[in-house]
C-alpha cells in the first residue's frame, strides 16, 4: 500500500556493481517506503538477481559505485549477517542445503539471533518448537520437515516454503524474494502468495524480483519496475506488468533507443 | 588457526621440565644396552626383557614403511633418548602464575576448571584437592575388583596378568613402530576388568597417578573378563605439548566372553605452526581383540592434533556374534597429515562391524581414510557397514579415500558409502543472511557432519569435542 508520508526504509542511488571484473548493475536508483510492495521485473541477465544479492552484501559481488541506505544506516559498509540483523531479508532463488544441520536448529539459531539483537527474549527448544510450528500453518507444512536437514533432499516448493516460513520467523523490515515464484506449481504459488500477503503490512516493506505477470496476480504491487542491461528503465503501476506480460519487453528497448536517439 | 593459539603454540613449553636433564637421560641411541638399561631401571623381571629384546631383533630387521600417503623428512633413531627417568615437574604455586593466554584457551576450549590447573603444571591440591580424588577413585575401583594403574606398576603387582597378555593383540614384530614400541616402551595404562563387573565409571588417564613422564612410547593393556564391560578415554581436548617429536604407543584391548570395551580418544597434541613447522608424529598401533562369543570392541577418535597422525584402531573378531565398532572424526588444518582409518577382521560367525568415518580438511593439510574389512573363510553370516565422509574447507587441501575390501565367505554382506562435501562460500552466505555469523556457520556445519561420531562418546567429551573443533577451524574459512 502506498501510505502519504511513510518513512523510506530502503534508497539506493548509482549503486553499480560487478563479479570478477564484469559490470552488472550500472547505475539503480529505487526508494522503497514502509508499507510499499514493489515488482522488479526483466529477463534474464537483466541484473535483478544481482540487485538482490548485492543488497543483501554476497561476497562475490564488488560493489563499485553509488550508495545503499537502510533505515538511515548506510547498508554498505555492513557485513551480510549485519545486514540480516538490521531487518534485511532475501529469499534465495535456489535455497541452499545444508546436509547434517536439522531444520529446526538453523531455524531456532536464526531466530534467536534476531531476537537478541532486538533486544527480545530468545526461546528454548521446546518454546521454539511450539512457536515454529504455528508459523507453519501458516504454510501448509508439513511437521516432520523440522526434523530434516536444511533443505536437503526438499522438493522445489518445499524449499521455497522454507524460505516464506523463515520471513514469518525473522520479521524482517524489508523483504527481498528472488524468484519465489520460479519452480511453484499454481498450489504451492498461492500457498507462498497468501503467506507473503499476511506478513505485509504498513511497517515493512517487499521488493518482488520476479521473471512473470504470474506472481503479481496474487501478490499486488505497488510499483513495477522494469530492469533492463542493469539500469532500472521504467516505473509504473501494477498495470505495467499487465502491458508487460501482452506485449514482452521488446517495445521497452525499442522505446529506449527511441530516447537515446532523441537525446543524442 | 587464530592469532591467539598460534602465539601459544610458538612458544617453548616453560611449565614441564626442570633444567637438570643430562643426569638421568640415557645416551643417544638404540641398542641392546639401552634395553637392559631401561629393563634394569625399571626393574622388571626377566621375562620382560626378554620380550624387548626379542622385538628389538625383531625391530633390526624391518624397515620404516612407507606405503602411507603422508611425507615427513626421515627419522634418525639413533638420534632418539630412549630413557630419561620419571622426574616431578616443576610445580606453580597458583593459577596466577599460568599464562593468561594458555588460560584463555582453556576458557575457549571450556576445560573443567580442575583439569585447566593439572594441564598448566599448577600443583593442583592448591585448588583441587586432586590427590584425594584419585585416592577415593581408586579405592571405588578397587572395592569391585578392577585393576587400573601404570602399566609398569602392574609389571610388579600382577606380573601373571601382565605377562599373558602382553603382546597377544599386537605382536613384537607386528610392524616396525610396534616392534620399536615393544622393545623401549617406558610406561602407559594397565586396566583388569574381572568377571562380571561393570565398571561404575568411565575410567580415564587423567584420574591416574603416575601419568607424566609416560613419554614418546606409551603402551596401554586393558583386558575385560567374561560378561565385564569398560569405557576407557584417553587424551582431553587441552592442547598437548611435548620435546619429542615421534610419538609411537600401542594400545592392546582383549574382550573375553560377552565382554565389552569402549575406547574413546580425543587427541590434540601440538600440530606444528601454520607452515608445518615441528609438531607431532603421532604413529600409534591400536588394536583390539574381539576374543570370546558376543564380545564387542567399539573404538571412537576424536582426532584434531599432530602434524602427522597415522593410526588405524582395529578390530579382530575371533568369537562368534562378536561385534567391532569404528567411529572417528579427523580434522587437518594449515599442513597437517592423517591417513586414519580402521581394520575389521571377522573370523567369527555372525560377527558384525560397523565403521563411520569423517574427515574435515582445511588449509593445506592432507587426510586419507585407510580402512580394510576383512571376512574370513570361517566367518559364516559376517556383516559391515562402512560409511565414509569428507568434507573440505577451502580449495587447498586434499580428502583422499582408500577402502580395502577383502571377502571370502559368500555368505558376508559388506556394503560401503563415501560422500564428500565441501563448506561454500554459498552455504556461509545462506547463513549470514539469516543473521548467522561464519564461526557459528561452520560450528553448526562441522557438529551436523559429525554428530553420528559425537553420539558415542561420553557425555562432557562430546560437549568438549565440539567447541574443540570449532576452535581448530577457527579462521580457515570466510
Amino acid at each position: 500500500m502506498i501510505i502519504e508520508n511513510s518513512p523510506t526504509i530502503l534508497s539506493v542511488q548509482g549503486l553499480r556493481a560487478s563479479i570478477n571484473g564484469t559490470e552488472i548493475l550500472k547505475g539503480i536508483d529505487l526508494t522503497v517506503k514502509s508499507g510499499e510492495i514493489h515488482a522488479i521485473m526483466g529477463l534474464n541477465g537483466s541484473g535483478k538477481s544481482t540487485f538482490s544479492k548485492v543488497l543483501a552484501g554476497h561476497p562475490s559481488y564488488e560493489v563499485t559505485g553509488g550508495t545503499i541506505q537502510f533505515e538511515g544506516k548506510n547498508l554498505l559498509e555492513l557485513p551480510p549477517e549485519e545486514r540480516a540483523r538490521a531487518g534485511l531479508f532475501l529469499a534465495f532463488q535456489y535455497p541452499i542445503e545444508i546436509p547434517g544441520v536439522a531444520n529446526t536448529q538453523f531455524l531456532r539459531l536464526a531466530y534467536n539471533t534476531v531476537q537478541a539483537q532486538r533486544g527480545k527474549e530468545e526461546l528454548d527448544p521446546l518454546e521454539f518448537d511450539d512457536f515454529v510450528r504455528e508459523k507453519m500453518k501458516l504454510l501448509e507444512m508439513k511437521p516432520d520437515f523440522l526434523d530434516r536437514s536444511v533443505n536437503e533432499g526438499f522438493s522445489g516448493g518445499e524449499k521455497k516454503r522454507n524460505e516464506i516460513l523463515q520471513m514469518a520467523l525473522l520479521e524482517p523490515k524489508l523483504s527481498v524474494l528472488d524468484e519465489t515464484d520460479s519452480g511453484l506449481d499454481i498450489d504451492a504459488l498461492k500457498i507462498v502468495a497468501n503467506g507473503v500477503n499476511r506478513l505485509t503490512n504498513k511497517d515493512n516493506a517487499t521488493i518482488l524480483v520476479t521473471h512473470y505477470q504470474r506472481l503479481l496476480d496474487y501478490i499486488v504491487p505497488d510499483f513495477v519496475h522494469v530492469m533492463q542491461a542493469g539500469r532500472i528503465v521504467m516505473t509504473g503501476g501494477k498495470e505495467l506488468a499487465l502491458e508487460l506480460e501482452t506485449r514482452g519487453y521488446d517495445w521497452i528497448t525499442a522505446n529506449k533507443q527511441q530516447d537515446a536517439g532523441v537525446s543524442a | 588457526m587464530s592469532a591467539v593459539l598460534q602465539s601459544l603454540v610458538n612458544q617453548p613449553y616453560k611449565h614441564g621440565f626442570v633444567t637438570d636433564i643430562e643426569s638421568d637421560i640415557a645416551p643417544k641411541g638404540l641398542n641392546e644396552d639401552i634395553i637392559r638399561l631401561i629393563s634394569a631401571k625399571k626393574d622388571e623381571p626377566e621375562w620382560l626383557l626378554s620380550f624387548r629384546l626379542k622385538a628389538y631383533e625383531k625391530w633390526l630387521t624391518m624397515t620404516e614403511p612407507e606405503w602411507q600417503n603422508v611425507h615427513y623428512p626421515k627419522i634418525d633413531f639413533q638420534d632418539i633418548s630412549y630413557y630419561s627417568a620419571p622426574k616431578p615437574k616443576k610445580k606453580l604455586a597458583s593459577m596466577d602464575e599460568v599464562d593468561p593466554e594458555l588460560l584463555r584457551t582453556f576458557e575457549k576450549l571450556g576445560v573443567p576448571m580442575h583439569e585447566r590447573a593439572a594441564l598448566a603444571g599448577v600443583a593442583v591440591d592448591v585448588i583441587f584437592d586432586s590427590v584425594s580424588v584419585a585416592t577415593t577413585y581408586k579405592q571405588k575401583l578397587a572395592e569391585v575388583g578392577i585393576i587400573f594403574c601404570s602399566i609398569s606398576e602392574a609389571v610388579h603387582t600382577h606380573p601373571e596378568l601382565v605377562q599373558k597378555y602382553l603382546g597377544t593383540v599386537v605382536p613384537v614384530g607386528d610392524n616396525y613402530f610396534a616392534a620399536l614400541n615393544s622393545a623401549v616402551f617406558t610406561d602407559g595404562s594397565f586396566c583388569f576388568i574381572p568377571k562380571g563387573v561393570k565398571c561404575p565409571m568411565d575410567l580415564s588417564t587423567y584420574f591416574r597417578i603416575n601419568t607424566e613422564g609416560s613419554g614418546q612410547f606409551e603402551r596401554t593393556l586393558i583386558i575385560a573378563e567374561e560378561g565385564a564391560s569398560v569405557s576407557y578415554l584417553e587424551g582431553c581436548t587441552a592442547p598437548r605439548f611435548d620435546t619429542n617429536q615421534l610419538h609411537a604407543a600401542v594400545v592392546e584391548l582383549i574382550a573375553l566372553d560377552n565382554a565389552d570395551i569402549k575406547y574413546s580418544t580425543v587427541q590434540n597434541w601440538y600440530a606444528g605452526d601454520e607452515k608445518g613447522v615441528g609438531g607431532i608424529y603421532n604413529f600409534v598401533t591400536k588394536r583390539g581383540l574381539a576374543k570370546g562369543v558376543n564380545s564387542r570392541i567399539s573404538w571412537t577418535q576424536v582426532e584434531t592434533g599432530s602434524a602427522i597422525t597415522w593410526k588405524y584402531p582395529s578390530c579382530i573378531l575371533r568369537g562368534d556374534n562378536s561385534v567391532g565398532e569404528f567411529y572417528s572424526v579427523a580434522v587437518t588444518n594449515n599442513y597437517q597429515q592423517a591417513d586414519t582409518g580402521t581394520k575389521m577382521i571377522h573370523i567369527g560367525k555372525n560377527t558384525r562391524s560397523t565403521i563411520v568415518s569423517k574427515g574435515i580438511t582445511a588449509g593445506h593439510s592432507n587426510s586419507s581414510y585407510r580402512g580394510l574389512v576383512r571376512i574370513a573363510p570361517t566367518a559364516e553370516g559376517a556383516r559391515n557397514y562402512s560409511q565414509c565422509d569428507s568434507m573440505l574447507i577451502g580449495d587447498q587441501c586434499g580428502a583422499h579415500t582408500f577402502p580395502y575390501i577383502q571377502v571370502h565367505n559368500n555368505s558376508a554382506t559388506v556394503e560401503h558409502e563415501a560422500s564428500t562435501s565441501k563448506i561454500g562460500e554459498d552455504q556461509l552466505f545462506y547463513f549470514s543472511q539469516r543473521g548467522i555469523g561464519a564461526e557459528e556457520a561452520v560450528s553448526m556445519i562441522i557438529n551436523g557432519f559429525c554428530k553420528d561420531v559425537f553420539q558415542q562418546l561420553p557425555m562432557e567429551f562430546a560437549v568438549e569435542a565440539t567447541k574443540l573443533l570449532s576452535f581448530k577451524l577457527e579462521g580457515s574459512v570466510g
